[in-house]
Formats: C-alpha cells, structure tokens, sequence
C-alpha cells in the first residue's frame, strides 16, 4: 500500500499532466499502523508533528514552572517539586544542579522540539502539498522518516531525564568546557552525551524534512502556481527550509568535535585547564571556536522559528480582514533579505568574549541591518489590516497578537545587537526577555494561529472559541506581565541563569517582583493546558465543518474536501489562475476569489 | 493532599470553562449564527481597545514600581557614555514601539468588520513602502554609528598609567591578582597550579611574580578617577566578569587572555551616600553559566581614593611571601618610576 502512494508520486512527477490524473482513494486497504503510525500522508505526518509537539510543550512548559516556583520562592519548599523531581529536590528544594538541568532542557526542547519540529514540521508538511496543489512530498518516505528521527530525538533526550546523573545542565547552548569535561558539573556526564546524540538525530531529522520542503516547492507546484502566486506561507516554509539546509550540518559538525573531545582525548574546544586538582592535557583548542560553530547555527535558527509563524500571520491577517496583503513583493523580498542576512550575523551573540573588536563592529552593522526587513513586514502588516473588514476570528486574535510581539521583542533586538549596548546587557534577564517575546511568545502565537485557523482543515471540525478567545486574552496578558519587568531587571544587570539571588546586593531587591513573574508564570501554564484541552475535545467533539471553505480564504487547501484523504484532491489537483490574495469584489457580492477561479473577461492578473 | 486538591481544583474550572464555552454556542444557534457572531465581533473589537487602555497602564505602572529599584547612576567614565547611548535608543525604539502598537490596535478597532462596508483594494504602493524602508535605515545608520564609536573607544588599548589587575575565575569564585611595587604582572601557566600554595600557577622562575599579591576572593581595590585594565583568564571553565554599575563584562575563557578597561568615578563611599543604602557594594557576578555554583560566584569591588589604595596596599604582603615563609624576601622599593604599558603582560 506504502508503495501504492509511492507509485503514484512518481505520476505527480510528470508536472504537466497530472492535472488530468485521476485520483483513487487506497485508504480502505490501509491498516492502522500504515495509516496513524507509519503513515507517509504528510497531513498525518503534521499532526504527528504538532501531537509531538505539544508533549515537548507541556514537558518544557512545566520544567519553567519548576524553576520559577525556585525563582520567584527561593525560602519555600515545595511538595511538588519532590514528587516530580524526587531526589533531585529533597524536601521540596530543588538541587542546584536539578535547576541548571531544567532550565537546559526547557531552552532545548523549546527551542528545537516545539518551536522548530512542532511548527515548521507541522505547518510546512501540512500546507506546502496542499497550497502549491500536490498530492504529498515528493519524497512521502523521506517524511516519514524525518518525523520519526525527530520521535527516537525526543525519545533520547527524555530518557536523559531520568538518569543518575541527571540531564545536560551548561545551558542551551551547551557551551564547553563547562559540557565537554564531566569533572564540571554532573550534568556534564551522560546526560551530555545523550544530549549530543539526541540533537545529532534532530539534525537528520530536520535536514530530511527541510530538503523535502525546497524540492517539493521548486518542483511539485501544481499548473499555473508561479512562484510569485504563493501563498507566503509557502515562501516562508522554503526559506526557513533553506536556512536548515545550509545550518544545521554546522550544529552537528559542533556536536560531533565535542563528542570526540569528550571522548577520544581531542582539544577541538580545550585548552591549558585546571579542575578537580589536576592540569588536563589538552592544549590548543579554543572554547571560542564552539560558539562560532553553534551560533552558525543558533542566530539562523531563529528565523527558522520566525519565518513560519511570519507566513502564516501574514496568511491569517490577509484572510480575517478580507483584504489582499499589502506590498506582496516586499513580504518576499524582506524574507530573502532575512535569510541572506540570518547567516551574516552570529556573532552577535559573541561580542563579549573578548573578539577581535573590528569583528564585532562589522557583526553590529549587519545585525542591525535585519532591522529594515523587519520593519518593513511589520508596517506591512499594519497596512493589510488597514481598512480592511476584520473579523475577530480567534486565529486572526493570535495573528494580531503576533504582530504586537513581534514589534516589542524585536526593538529590544537593537539595544542587544549594538555592541556597545550589549557590554551590558548580555547575559542579564534583557536577553531573557527580548527573546522570549521575539521568538518564543511571538512564534508561540503564529502557531496557536496556525492550529486554529488550519484546524477545520486537518479534523474537519472546529476548535472551540470561546476556549479559544479566553486562551488568547490570558496568554496575551499574561505573556506581557511575565517578560514586560524582566527588561528592567535585565538593564539593572541582573544576570540570566542564577539559582537565587537573595545573597546579592544588587540584585535581591527584584525578589517580589520575581515572585510576581512566578506567579503569572504558573497561571499562563494552565491556560495553555486549556488550549491542549480544546484542542483534543475538539478533535473528536468539536462543531463539525459543513462547508469546504469555512473562512473563505483564496489558497488551493480549502478546494480539497472537507476531510482530504491521502492525495488531497478527489478529482484532479486544480489549475491556478490567479495568485493567493484577491479579496476584492468577485462581482456576485462575494469579498473573495479563490487562486482556481479563472480570470473574469478583462480582468487583469495581479 | 493539597496537589490533588489543586489538580481537581484545575479540572474543575476546565469543565465549567468548557460548559460555558458550549453554552455560548448553544447561544449562538438559537440567535442565528450571524447575529451572534456579528454581536461578538464588536465586542471582541471593544476588547482590543480595552487591551490597549491595559497594556500601555500598565507599562506606565510598571516603569514607577520598578524605577526606585534600578542600579544607580553608571560608576565608570564608559558607563556614563553608555547610560547616554542607552537613552537614545530608548527614545527611538520607544516612538517606534509606541507608534506601531497604537496603529495596531486602532486599526484593529477601527476596522472592525461592520457588514455593509465594501472591501477596500489595497495591494501595493512603492512610495509607502520606500518610506518605510528608508526610515528604519537612516534611524539604524544612526544608532550604529553611535554605538561603534562608543565600542571602538571602549575596546581601545587602555591608556597609558592605568593600574592592571588580573582577574580569574574558577569554580566557584574569583581570584584576583596585583602587580605589586613592580608594576608587572609576572607569568603563569596552568601547569603549575595547586590549590594548596600556588592557586594562579605563577611561574616562580620569573622574577616579576615574586612580589604580585594575590587575593583568593577576587576583591577588586580601585582607584577612583584612574583607568584600570582587567587582564581576564579562567582556570577551568568559561566564566565572565559581570560589572553592572560600571556597564562593563567581559568573559573569562581558558587558555585565551581576555582584557577591558575602564575609569572608576565614584568610590564605594561616594556611591553609598548618592543611593542613600549604606550597605550599597559594588559586585562583581559572572555572567556566564559555569555550573552548579554560578548562581554564588560573588566578588566585591571596593572603589578608594589614591591614598586609601596606598595604605590597603602596604598591609598586603606577597603571595610568594605568604606562602615560602622562610623565604621571606625584603620588600622590593616601592618603584613609582613610569611604567611602560606598551609592555604585554604574556600570561603563559
């Protein structure tokens, strides 16, 4: 049956014909485990994805409940932390090492399970097939494959959870010596070694989706879907493709160097260190080179988490204010300008460990320039929803929350990218919170967007909205109360990664206003449980869609039938004639005209 | 006990939340679809003006609970060109912020869907668009020109006659190390260090080590209104000297001498009177997560006034010193003769 869907992929291939191709259904032959578990439909694929996804949501989201509750309540002790925690956290404290385990994680699987496998691997093996109107990947095996390196990755770095010695604990970025040498904290043992292979599959993972995502784009676009008739969604998904393509090999190359200096006596990262009593051998390495490697990747993958929540706002505000996107050129150029721009910047996270100053000044130029794509997508965006007709869709809701991140955590983007500035500010809670709005919140937004937007899409059914409206109101407030005052906790210097900070003059006077974060903290986790709820209520209770195309939008997913079986279109895949925004008068009273509708007598193509 | 009680609590208002949420659809098939849905967008737009009216109290709230609590007044001459830059920034980034959430939610208000109006076709405009693409570059243009002359001043050599301090990190806390009268720092490798009578690793075939003071919990003695260079090294892991009062950090890498300098303004003294905290202390942090004691690794800069400097110096005796009691050499004349800073201090 695999080899059915196989087969008939190699039909697609002949590009020209395949409009008049006849399309069977095979899912009655299907088994359970071919069509749920080793499915290659990349609509099951992406919900595997976004399932997986939000485990790693709810494992980090309740890691950060169990260092804030430390943060914000350094004196107490709490039951909870022994009965998740055991040992770990003897009578309710948390162990320092537990904490840095914690806070290690929370970034990893944030950064790299939920907001790059959940989103872009959700979204992107969603939507590309059925916006560019094709029947799946071109390679639905490979797919299959990139989901379930990303399942053995996760598995892997769950198991390291509950080793004796505890998960890797250097922080996200994993910087040596502190993670190469195990005589530096106990975190450095396995559980670094676990942590390495798991991102070392993440990275396989992540290149076999992202290769996918740019041949299928270049290739599979069904008859009249120029490039330029994308939908942005789609421009997105490629480009954050390529950034992975081209960045992530650097990651595994950075994990690789440190497993060998971990294990074979290498000195890729070491050089003339002493701990534990003794002098190490190894000379010549560099901690810096490291850094170089990881943030070669670090800064793109940002944007890997940026892009795809841009192309879907972008997607999202067009459609709920029945008005085209503003300045669709400029939308596309600006993300080439990003991509181009995403490689030429990393160093920016660098500026303090002592370069070369004259480095520094050519990184400070080019970060800032990512300033001007930015802006323009945001004024653009402000232009779409400008006299348009809005409707307070609860997708629409998140979009608009996206922009309003997007706007907040990337002004405080300048003060950081400015050498000058950062001296200061790096490592303090300004970081903390400047990407934590940016990419974290912000990315969080566009995909809560993503998922209630393209939910009718993929169960047929509706989310909830006022579950989802209350959701919204909650995450939005409460995403400002939490990281608004880390700011100025970060500009009075306090720094990121402390345990306690109740034995410092300078610092100990935040200590409500921490408990205060902790507390709002805790209330932001439950209502994102209200969302997971909503989301599985809604799968099997939610209001039934009894229309194809519920929010009538233009793009090619919503000529599919309600519930697409695997090759997306009953009939054959339809013919484009127009490109993906024409909300305008479709002289019969309607505000929009779908991509499939030919042009009208004289009427002109965008 | 109380854990099962809390998730109940939380099921609870799950299920009353999703009665509710059910009830409102029920509402909504009764009343018609559209009318309900029409009622709702309105609401939902009065909200987004509402939300407004709370996010820009509420940063205004924000910024009078937390202002009394923010570090003083920059304590270094870098500092203070810093605190002028910082403003700057805010001043162009904060009409930005202020502009686009504004029109955000004004037009999110104003735009509400109200039925009858006819969509509004706006695809594309070049002027628009090169405006906003021009003012961000010209605003950037600007602040980059302003940072990297603030950068390139501060990573300059240091001047001539600054004091030179070497400041090292190892888990967990810092080590500091003076010239002492000679004015030079002699060398270390890392091969010689022990914890017991050579913590640093000095090379005691260098002369120029005999006389350098150690101080093992990293205190930093500063002169106020003299330039000091910090000669920044690690024993075991990354670490970084964190200055917040004087807006300075620096990391402190194995195996790579990192440097910063700076101007002290103000003494500890002077610094307590001005914040009116008589325990107010100028700490060192690191700054760069360096394991399960980062969160501790604390040192004290105490800013002094030249003479006061002299006398905290004369008590110290010299690591050698302190540690070949047998030895114990003459101390060495107090040589106030110029000193050459041209000469690098080679840490190997």
């Amino acid at each position: 049956m695999s080899n059915e869907a196989t087969i008939h992929q190699h039909d697609v291939h002949t590009h020209d014909d395949h409009a008049h191709h006849e399309h069977a259904h095979h899912e009655h032959k299907q088994h359970f485990l071919t069509k749920y578990v080793f499915s290659q439909d990349h609509k099951i694929i992406s919900r595997q994805f976004l399932i997986t996804g939000i485990f790693w949501a709810i494992v980090g989201g309740l890691m950060s409940v169990f260092f804030r509750l430390q943060l914000g309540f350094p004196e107490e002790t709490f039951k909870v932390l022994s009965t998740f925690l055991g040992d770990w956290a003897p009578n309710g404290k948390m162990d320092p090492e537990m904490y840095y385990g914690l806070i290690t994680i929370h970034g990893t699987v944030l950064v790299f399970f939920v907001l790059t496998a959940g989103l872009s691997g959700t979204f992107s093996n969603f939507l590309i097939p059925l916006q560019i109107g094709a029947r799946d990947m071109a390679s639905p095996f490979l797919n299959m494959l990139s989901y379930w390196f990303f399942a053995i990755a996760g598995l892997i770095m769950f198991v390291s959870l509950f080793i004796s010695t505890g998960p890797a604990s250097g922080g996200w970025t994993t910087y040596p010596p502190l993670s190469a040498l195990k005589e530096a904290s106990l975190g450095s043992g396995t559980g670094m070694d676990l942590w390495l292979v798991s991102m070392a599959l993440f990275v396989v993972s992540s290149l076999l989706g992202g290769l996918n995502y740019i041949v299928t784009i270049l290739n599979m676009r069904t008859k009249g879907m120029s490039m330029t008739r994308m939908p942005l969604t789609v421009w997105a998904f490629l480009f954050t493709a390529v950034l992975g393509v081209l960045s992530f090999p650097v990651l595994l190359s950075a994990a690789v160097l440190l497993l060998f200096d971990r294990h074979m006596g290498t000195s890729f990262y070491l050089s003339e260190i002493y701990i534990a009593g003794r002098a190490l051998p190894n000379v010549g390495g560099s901690p810096i080179l490291y850094q170089h490697l990881f943030w070669f990747l670090g800064h793109p993958e940002v944007y890997i988490i940026m892009l795809p929540a841009m192309g879907m706002a972008s997607e999202i505000l067009s459609t709920h204010s029945r008005k085209p996107i503003f300045g669709y050129m400029a939308m596309v150029l600006s993300l080439i300008g990003i991509t181009v721009l995403a490689f030429l910047v990393w160093a920016h996270h660098m500026f303090v460990t002592g370069m070369s100053p004259f480095l520094g000044g050519i990184f400070v130029l080019l970060t800032l320039l990512i300033a001007i794509p930015s802006a323009v997508k945001v004024f653009n965006w402000l232009t779409t929803i400008f006299r348009g007709n809005i409707r307070f869709t609860v997708p629409m809701l998140f979009a608009l929350g996206f922009v309003s991140l997007f706007i907040s955590g990337g002004l405080t983007g300048l003060f950081l990218g400015n050498s000058a500035l950062d001296i200061h500010l790096h490592d303090t809670y300004f970081v903390i919170a400047h990407f934590h709005i940016v990419m974290g919140i912000s990315a969080f937004f566009g995909m809560f967007a993503g998922v209630y937007h393209w939910f009718p899409k993929m169960y047929g059914r509706f989310m909830n909205n006022t579950l989802g409206y209350i959701h919204f109101f909650i995450t939005f407030v409460g995403a400002y109360v939490i990281f608004w005052p880390m700011h100025y906790e970060g500009i009075a210097g306090m720094p990121r990664r402390y345990y306690d900070y109740s034995s410092w003059e300078s610092f100990k006077q935040f200590a409500d206003l921490n408990q205060m974060i902790s507390i709002a903290a805790i209330i932001v986790f439950f209502a994102q449980l209200l969302f997971v709820f909503n989301y599985f209520v809604s799968v099997w209770k939610g209001k039934k869609v009894t229309t194809k195309n519920p929010w009538n939008a233009n793009s090619l997913e919503w000529t599919t039938p309600i519930l697409p079986g695997h090759g997306n279109w009953d009939g054959p895949i339809p013919e484009v004639h127009r490109w993906a925004y024409d909300y305008k008068d479709n002289g019969e009273g309607g505000d929009f005209i779908p991509q499939n509708v030919p042009l009208r007598d004289g009427e002109e193509s965008h | 006990m109380s854990g099962l009680l809390l998730v109940l609590l939380v099921a609870l208002i799950f299920v009353v939340l999703y009665q509710v949420a059910r009830s409102s659809e029920m509402i909504a098939s009764i009343q018609g679809e559209e009318i309900f849905d029409k009622k709702r967008n309105k609401i939902l737009a009065y909200s987004m003006l509402v939300v407004y009216a709370a996010f820009m109290i509420g940063i205004y709230c924000c910024h009078l609970y937390m202002m009394p609590l923010m570090a003083p007044e920059a304590a270094s001459d870098h500092g203070q060109s810093y605190d002028f830059m910082f403003k700057i920034t805010i001043y162009v980034t904060g009409a930005i912020f202020l502009l686009t959430q504004f029109l955000l939610f004004w037009f999110a208000f104003k735009y509400q869907r109200t039925g009858d109006k006819a969509p509004f076709h706006f695809v594309h405009s070049t002027k628009l668009e090169l405006v906003w693409t021009t003012i961000p570059a010209i605003a950037m243009a600007v602040l980059v020109a302003i940072g990297l002359k603030s950068w390139f001043t501060m990573t300059d050599m240091a001047p001539k006659g600054a004091m030179q301090i070497e400041m090292v990190g190892k888990q967990f806390n810092w080590i500091s190390r003076y010239p002492g009268p000679d004015g030079v720092l002699g060398k270390r490798y890392f091969t010689n260090i022990n914890d017991k009578d050579n913590i640093l690793g000095l090379d005691w075939k260098d002369q120029k080590n005999m006389d350098d003071i150690i101080v093992p919990n990293g205190e930093l003695r500063l002169v106020k209104g003299k330039p000091v260079e910090l000669i920044i090294g690690s024993r075991d892991v990354i670490h970084d000297v964190g200055l917040s009062h004087f807006r300075m950090k620096m990391d402190a890498v194995p195996g790579i001498t990192t440097r910063i300098w700076f101007t002290p303004i103000f003494t500890t003294r002077e610094m307590q009177e001005k914040t009116g905290n008589p325990n107010f202390v100028y700490e060192v942090s690191c700054d760069q997560m360096c394991g399960k004691g980062h969160y501790s690794m604390r040192a004290v800069v105490i800013v002094e006034t030249q003479a006061e400097h002299n006398i905290w110096l004369k008590k110290q005796q010299s690591y050698y010193a302190q540690n070949h009691p047998e030895v114990n050499p003459p101390a060495a004349e107090p040589t106030p003769a110029p000193k050459d800073t041209t000469k690098q201090i080679t840490m190997k």
